[in-house]
């Protein structure tokens, strides 16, 4: 049974989002053309969340699309096939501003992954990236736009995210690893 | 959901599991397919070798353009211009395109078990496209892509298979799929050409074709296997569109929301009325563009990691 902590339970989840929706209005003035991008699974969920509350302060919908950046992994002859689910973008990404959207930024490997699948559907004015944890670890030179909370972690440590659209409740946890 | 095979050898051998992780990975790959630039990288530096001793054009163009999709580098090598014409083995050839470093060998034969064969020696993967009359995977698993896209489910339909069974490894590679999904398989046909013995692959055989299409909620249509028959298997083409093609009239009997499939190359006024081939209760062009996804997901599958691998000498 591993150790765990609770980083952030249903409430302060919801503040954070908030909070980074917040960020988000506040950094892009012109609202028509800011779109999200939800990277699967447990950013799709956020990024919905987000544009509903983004909808509210600008009184406008604000497109959502989806990646799945498993075509575009650097470590797919070193594992099994990922798991794919389609990657929809429905609008032109032309000219807009893109925020990608991710549960738990980690290596940089996915976001990078996100923005070589984001690079095929058209010419971006300008990608963002919103994260609702930062456990740090990078291995590429990426940085997050919007966190909702930075959690210095070890390796040999994981970060958890329930989300209520499948589970009980909105939770992350901070789970230590036997080591190995 | 998960997969951890090299090779594609045949349905028979796979798990439902498999086939619906198949299935939900082509879903991925078909929506490639419909944007601006329908090319990903995940298949990058990698080399795909068509050998296709048995002469195919649709099925080598789909893993054509599959492979150039996943950006993988792909080469042909047919029977007609290759060494096998000079008296090189199967086994000297595909050690000789291994030595290019191939790493998906994707192969079509005549002989039953060719590609099993080849597995067994070979450092790269290797993939069915059909070996004589005893499987092709692929082709099964765009049917049941396209069953599932259209219907929404495979488990509990029923589904008519008419024409010439005996012959066809689309057959045998469509009941293994369609029984593991849980639909209901008919064979119908010429006697001679649908022996009870398929029974024993789990699906009910019948010569009544009035019967075999009343219920279907798919029909699948097979060509005559004129190339596999080593005698006359039934009297005449006109007898055979008379008693078992698919007409208008038979058609009318037949479920409204009955649909339409047949793997190609179709013998319009045969085996399918043309008026009926071009019609909206037709997704024979559907297979076509679901047949390329399928095959990427194939390709992007067996691509994976590798464990452990044990090759024969």
């Amino acid at each position: 049974m591993p150790d765990s902590t609770l980083i952030l339970d249903a409430k302060a989840m919801e503040r954070a989002l908030t909070r980074i929706a917040h960020e988000i209005a506040e950094r892009n003035e012109n609202s028509a053309e800011v779109a999200l991008v939800g990277i699967h699974r447990g950013g799709v969920f956020l990024a919905r969340r987000l544009a509903g509350i983004l909808s509210g302060i600008w009184s406008q919908p604000v497109p959502v699309g989806t990646v799945d950046v498993g075509m575009h992994r650097d470590d797919l002859d070193r594992q099994p096939a990922p798991t794919l689910q389609p990657t929809m973008i429905p609008f032109d990404v032309t000219g807009k501003t893109v925020i990608l959207v991710d549960d738990v930024l980690f290596s940089g490997r996915t976001a990078r992954a996100a923005l070589d699948a984001l690079a095929d559907f058209g010419r971006a004015r300008r990608i963002q990236l919103a994260v609702l944890i930062d456990r740090g670890h990078r291995e590429l030179p990426i940085k997050p736009d919007f966190v909702g909370k930075n959690v210095p972690t070890a390796l040999n440590e994981r970060i958890r995210v329930c989300f209520r659209e499948e589970a009980a409740a909105d939770s992350v946890t901070l789970e230590k690893r036997p080591s190995a | 959901m998960s997969w951890n095979r090299k090779h594609l050898l045949d349905i028979q051998s796979l798990s439902a599991d498999e086939i619906v992780t198949v299935l939900d990975t082509a879903r991925a790959f078909k929506a490639v397919g419909e944007r601006a630039i329908k090319k990903v990288p995940a298949l990058r530096g990698k080399t795909v070798v068509n050998l296709f001793v048995e002469p195919s054009t649709r099925t080598r163009i789909s893993f054509e353009l599959a492979a150039q999709r996943l950006t993988a580098d792909i080469i042909n090598f047919s029977a007609e211009a290759s060494s096998l014409k000079k008296g090189e083995t199967l086994k000297d050839t595909a050690r000789n395109l291994e030595a290019l470093n191939a790493d998906i060998i994707v192969m079509r034969h005549s002989a039953s078990g060719a590609p099993h064969f080849l597995a067994r020696f070979l450092h790269a993967s290797v993939v069915n496209a059909g070996d004589g009359a005893h499987e092709h995977p692929t082709q099964a698993l765009l049917d049941a892509f396209t069953i599932r896209e259209k219907k929404g489910k495979i488990a509990g339909l029923n589904v008519t298979i008419l024409g010439d069974i005996l012959y066809s490894r689309v057959a045998r590679s469509n009941i293994w799929a369609l029984t593991k999904l849980g639909a209901n398989v008919t064979l119908c046909g010429p006697s001679t050409l649908v022996p009870k013995v398929f029974e024993k692959m789990g699906c009910r055989v019948t010569y009544n074709v009035e019967e075999a299409i009343a219920e279907a909620d798919i029909i699948n249509l097979l060509r005559i296997q004129h190339e596999r028959q080593r005698k006359t298997m039934f009297p005449s083409i006109g007898e055979y569109t008379s008693l078992f093609g698919l007409t208008a009239a038979r058609l009318a009997r037949t479920k409204p929301e009955a649909l339409i499939m047949h793997p190609g190359p179709i013998n319009r006024g045969v085996e399918i009325d043309s008026q009926i081939a071009d019609s909206v209760r037709s997704v024979i062009l559907d297979q076509v563009t679901n047949g390329l996804a399928v095959r990427m997901a194939v390709l992007f599958l067996i691509n994976g990691g590798k464990g452990p691998q044990e090759v024969a000498a």
